[in-house]
């Protein structure tokens, strides 16, 4: 059960680095954020406490519904195309995420945990979601994508936390939560401005202004 | 070696034409038309057969030897498929690359015959039919290399009948994607809607027909016939994945398997009739995508 949660995390992040629409890539990055907050449910050690129901119910809510819900509204509002537009294109953002994974699986294999993970899979997964996290970021041209970006970051961070302390702490959970959410405020915001003043939001064409 | 070795093979050999039929048969009910005979592809080789063949000066001894080397090629493509538990009449270990090489054999004989012609049109679909076999090839390749990891064997004929449930409940995400990765394949190779029209009449847009406009009489014939044994094999590649299920006594599990070779014929069909044809970028993704699904697979099973 826990391997099969992780695999369909691979999987939508195979979607991720192929996928060519916005929206679909939101939609991925929020099913991504339910299947993770379901992982606790199928990790936890012992019979289910009220606590590890709250963190799945709370992790559920915020990666699968708030945050995708603020980035569709930012993208509604500043009415960007529905086209990511890539610097690095889908064939080869898959082939990367395929190598990534190659990569992130013989890494795991090198790096046991000194406590024994739950399952084989937990280690790789989280590398793979921190790889890819960051192949988004810097290869995708818009805000949004990157924030996208951030989110799958922040995941594979979530997915080692789950794997190495069999259970969430909730404090550093809701740390790491609270930073992504700024984050996405902070982007929302940015985004804004930026597409008040300029009609576009690409980040590197910001770098053309200098005086 | 047994009498079921023999009946395999020529249970393919027989019943192969019967599967585009039943695909033409689902897609018209789709459609809410009647459509033609589940036995059209008989009546049309019987046709073709007894006509003569008309050849072109400007052609030479290659496009008048391609279609019997190619139908040679799936011929003996067939003797490697195992089917319902039953081994194939041929099996040697690696011989999963073999049945790749020979598809590809088939398909360069093809090719080439379509070049010889000189037409701009041959010449366009050959170029999209390669373009499409190399991307369709490592899907193909890896997604075998991942089910033979899974059961350590390196011949379909050990492969295939080895499978089970058990297998299935075992690593379940890992078969699942080589079996969608060999349905990606499976529409790719044999020209079906997603990738390519087979009821085109239009050439700029045709692929695999745009190729063998130029033939006609027996060659056309020979042509049809191996077009649809390779769906049959590859139909029957994805029946011993989706039903491993092996009753007992090999008439049976013979019976079980033809049902299933079917049945993914149905499956076809409904894609046929859900689906429109994609562009060429997107095909391009496609099989991309189905080559990752593989390649997962394969790593997933590697540790």
């Amino acid at each position: 059960m826990i391997d099969l949660l992780l695999i369909l995390v691979v999987l939508t992040n195979l979607k991720l680095l192929g996928a060519s629409r916005l929206g679909a890539s939101i939609r991925t990055v929020a099913a991504q954020g339910v299947v993770l907050g379901l992982l606790p449910l199928v990790t936890h050690p012992h019979p289910l406490s009220i606590r590890i129901l709250e963190l799945a119910a709370g992790s559920v809510i915020i990666k699968g519904f708030l945050i995708p819900g603020l980035l569709f509204r930012a993208v509604r509002e500043v009415d960007v195309s529905r086209e990511i537009e890539p610097l690095v294109g889908y064939i080869t953002s898959l082939l990367f995420g395929l190598a990534a994974l190659g990569l992130s699986v013989w890494f795991g294999a090198k790096l046991p945990l000194p406590m024994g993970a739950l399952s084989s899979w937990l280690v790789p997964v989280s590398f793979f979601c921190i790889i890819s996290g960051f192949f988004l970021i810097v290869a995708r041209k818009r805000a949004v994508t990157q924030v996208l970006g951030f989110l799958v970051l922040e995941n594979g961070i979530y997915t080692f936390g789950v794997g190495a302390m069999q259970e969430v702490s909730p404090l550093v959970e809701a740390g790491v939560l609270l930073d992504v959410l700024v984050a996405v405020f902070i982007m929302g915001i940015i985004i804004f401005h930026i597409s008040r003043e300029f009609e576009h939001i690409e980040t590197d064409r910001l770098s053309t202004l200098k005086d | 070696m047994s009498v079921a070795t023999f009946i395999v093979p020529l249970v393919g050999w027989l019943l192969a034409p019967l599967l585009p039929g039943v695909i033409n048969r689902v897609k018209a009910k789709f459609a809410g038309r009647r459509g033609q005979p589940l036995f059209q592809l008989y009546f049309d080789l019987w046709k073709l057969l007894r006509k003569g063949a008309v050849y072109s000066h400007t052609v030479s001894w290659i496009f008048w030897t391609a279609p019997s080397a190619g139908c040679a090629a799936i011929l003996t493509a067939s003797l490697l498929m195992p089917l319902g538990g039953t081994p194939a009449l041929l099996a040697l270990p690696g011989d999963i690359i073999l049945f790749a090489g020979l598809l590809g054999l088939a398909r360069f004989f093809t090719v080439l015959a379509a070049l010889d012609t000189g037409s701009s049109f041959e010449g366009m679909g050959s170029s999209r039919e390669v373009f499409i076999a190399a991307l369709a090839e490592p899907a193909l390749l890896l997604s075998l290399a991942a089910i033979a990891r899974k059961i350590t064997q390196y011949s379909l004929s050990e492969i295939l009948p080895a499978l089970s449930l058990w297998d299935w409940l075992q690593s379940t995400p890992a078969l699942a994607l080589a079996t969608a990765a060999l349905f990606i394949v499976l529409l790719a190779e044999n020209c079906r809607i997603p990738v390519d029209d087979p009821t085109t009449h239009l050439e700029l847009t045709m692929i695999h027909e745009a190729m063998v406009l130029d033939h006609g009489g027996p060659d056309l014939a020979f042509i049809l016939y191996s077009a649809s044994l390779k769906l049959w094999l590859m139909g029957s590649l994805l029946a011993s994945l989706l039903v491993p299920v092996h009753a007992g006594h090999w008439a049976l599990d013979l019976a079980i398997a033809i049902v299933g070779v079917f049945g993914v014929g149905v499956i076809v069909g409904v894609v046929e009739s859900c689906l429109a044809r994609l562009r060429m970028p997107i095909i391009l993704q496609l099989l991309v995508g189905a080559s990752t699904m593989a390649a997962v697979a394969l790593i997933l099973l590697l540790r």
